[in-house]
């Protein structure tokens, strides 16, 4: 499979980032090449394969509905790039 | 002194020969000197180290024996260390000081361990050649041109040039065993589950497995011992009672059946590269081992199905750096867009920016079950594949890469080819088994790696065999004469 750069720009969107005109051929390019070799998973034999998606075929363990977090918000977000009261800032979303 | 190895170092703490700060000492003063050929770490714990040390020190003289008590490691810079800068090697993560201890780390400060720093890697642990990391490539003691591998790249060169005895190393699809057979050390990715992920930064979250690298299948079997452990704060930890890994170190290889997948021997291999690897085979057969052909009809499949499945996986998992709770944030964001795109794209390297939007692509609606639904299955079949040969042997044996360290900027141009670097790596992980590699021979100058490969949970049978091969063999001693 082929990708041009406009199909680039598509998944960026999709991935949330940005990508300008020459970065987007440059990926364009080296996402053909991956996906070229990635079909040859075409010529697996999978009729009737059920899908694996854990190594274990683990289930999902339950733990007893109790708290066993404490609040430490303040701890956290000594590390956010902007917060105010407690609160993260983002640019303004609501006009 | 002589540079001991991790066990030779915790013989002599015990005996009083040496205290942790002057052993802790000893190793920061080799960092300081060597290191800036390397580039092995990020960033170098020196306060935090010495204060370890002394408290080790204290507990040393009360007599205790904690497994790592005074033992310098180093962590691979993806654990979480709190209070100290956890970069996992990107731009994204620079400003990021962890909050909380990883478990492997919470697990090995129990023990006694000493952290002398953050090791460098690939971006996100993505990269078989170190060369994506934001602080730099590192290089190969061996060869200075040549990569040490990757991702672990600096955990494998600082152990390699006995920067420091022992690190910590992740493995998503080789990220243990490559580096380590590039830099002539030994290294061992656990079965998956054994080892807890809780704050080990997600790349793949149903392949990664962080596990010990060091000079010794002993001293992988010390690390392994601190760092496994069942942890209900990661929901895939698995639940079994406690094991020590030395336990079967003794053992003897009479009659352990040893299997040569033919796919790992066939076009691709080095032809020197297999005349090393048959040699070293031949020590174990001297040991009593029966060598047996076997084959992994699927195994070929591997690196295109991993491909799908870790880019899908990464592209989730690395959603979460969106500029807003920690990490980079670009200036002068316009709107909420705006602030997602740039500060990713600021964030992130080429090589992540790829899989992130392989995997976005192979997720979105449409190709679902033309890439990630079929590399499930063709997972499958690989598993299967393992099954089907340890009902005959007990453990797998083969080379863990095609060829020798490669020079820097060899391979950088062609993701495609580096990705070909793990091809006898993947397959492991995708079935979530044990793996490990060691140093079993030089071609010129230049180390290479025999793989192990073992049934689910069978980690003590490989560290037996590596254990036995290094009673006769010499070659996890060997040193880059540079760094001695």
């Amino acid at each position: 499979m082929s990708l041009d750069s406009d199909a680039v720009r598509r998944i960026a969107h999709l991935a949330r980032l940005a990508v300008d005109g020459q970065e987007a051929e440059g990926f364009a390019s080296a996402l053909s090449d991956i996906f070229e070799f990635v079909e040859t998973l075409e010529n697996a034999d999978i009729a009737g394969v059920e899908p694996m998606a854990h190594p274990l075929d683990a289930e999902q363990r339950l733990r007893p509905d109790v708290v066993t977090e404490t609040d430490q918000r303040e701890h956290f977000q000594q590390f956010a790039p902007a917060v105010e009261g407690g609160l993260y800032l983002v640019p303004r979303v609501i006009e | 002194m002589a540079l001991e190895t991790l066990t030779g170092w915790r013989r002599r703490l015990q005996a009083r020969e040496i205290s942790s700060r002057e052993l802790t000492e000893l190793y920061l003063g080799r960092i300081d000197r060597l290191d800036a050929q390397l580039n092995s770490f990020i960033t170098v714990t020196r306060e935090h180290a010495l204060a370890a040390a002394d408290a080790a020190d204290v507990r040393l003289g009360r007599g205790e024996e904690a497994p790592l008590l005074g033992l310098p490691v180093a962590q691979k810079d993806i654990f979480c260390t709190e209070g100290v800068r956890t970069s996992c090697g990107s731009r994204m993560l620079d400003p990021f000081v962890a909050p909380y201890d990883a478990t492997v780390v919470a697990r090995m400060n129990a023990a006694g361990a000493v952290m002398l720093g953050k090791t460098n890697m690939d971006e996100f642990a993505m990269g078989s050649s170190n060369e994506t990391s934001f602080y730099g490539p590192v290089r190969n003691p061996w060869d200075l041109d040549r990569v040490p591998g990757g991702s672990s790249g600096g955990s494998a060169a600082a152990v390699a040039a006995r920067l420091v005895p022992a690190a910590t190393g992740t493995d998503t699809g080789g990220s243990i065993r490559q580096p380590a057979a590039f830099c002539g050390i030994t290294g061992l990715k656990p079965t998956y589950g054994r080892v807890s992920r809780y704050g080990m930064i997600a790349f793949a979250s149903s392949l990664d497995q962080g596990g010990p690298m060091a000079a010794t299948a002993e001293d992988c079997a010390l690390m392994l011992n601190a760092m496994a452990g069942f942890d209900p704060r990661d929901s895939t930890s698995v639940e079994r009672p406690a094991e020590d890994f030395h336990s079967d170190l003794q053992r003897d290889l009479k009659g352990l059946r040893i299997g040569l997948p033919r796919e790992f021997f066939g076009e691709g291999l080095d032809r020197e590269m297999r005349a090393a690897i048959e040699t070293a085979l031949a020590v174990l057969k001297d040991r009593g081992a029966i060598l047996v052909d076997i084959s992994l009809p699927n195994s070929g499949l591997s690196v295109p199905a991993y491909y799908v499945v870790a880019p899908a996986e990464c592209s989730s998992n690395l959603a979460r750096y969106d500029g807003v709770r920690f990490g980079h944030r670009c200036a002068d964001p316009v709107d909420l867009q705006d602030l997602y795109t740039r500060s990713r794209a600021e964030g992130f390297g080429a090589e992540v920016k790829r899989r992130i939007m392989i995997g976005t692509y192979v997720l979105s609606a449409g190709y679902y079950d033309a890439y990630y639904l079929k590399a499930q299955k063709v997972r499958r079949l690989i598993a299967d594949d393992f099954r089907r040969a340890f009902t005959d042997v007990d453990v797998i044996a083969g080379p863990t890469t095609p060829e020798l360290p490669f020079r820097l900027g060899e391979k950088s141009a062609d993701p495609v080819k580096m990705y070909l670097s793990d091809i006898y790596t993947i397959a492991v992980n995708l079935a979530g088994l044990p793996g490990l590699s060691m140093p079993a021979g030089t071609i010129g100058n230049l180390p290479l790696g025999l793989q192990l490969i073992g049934n689910y949970f069978d980690e003590a049978r490989l560290l037996n065999v590596a254990h036995q091969f290094q009673q006769d063999t010499d070659w996890h001693a060997r040193m880059p004469a540079a760094f001695v």
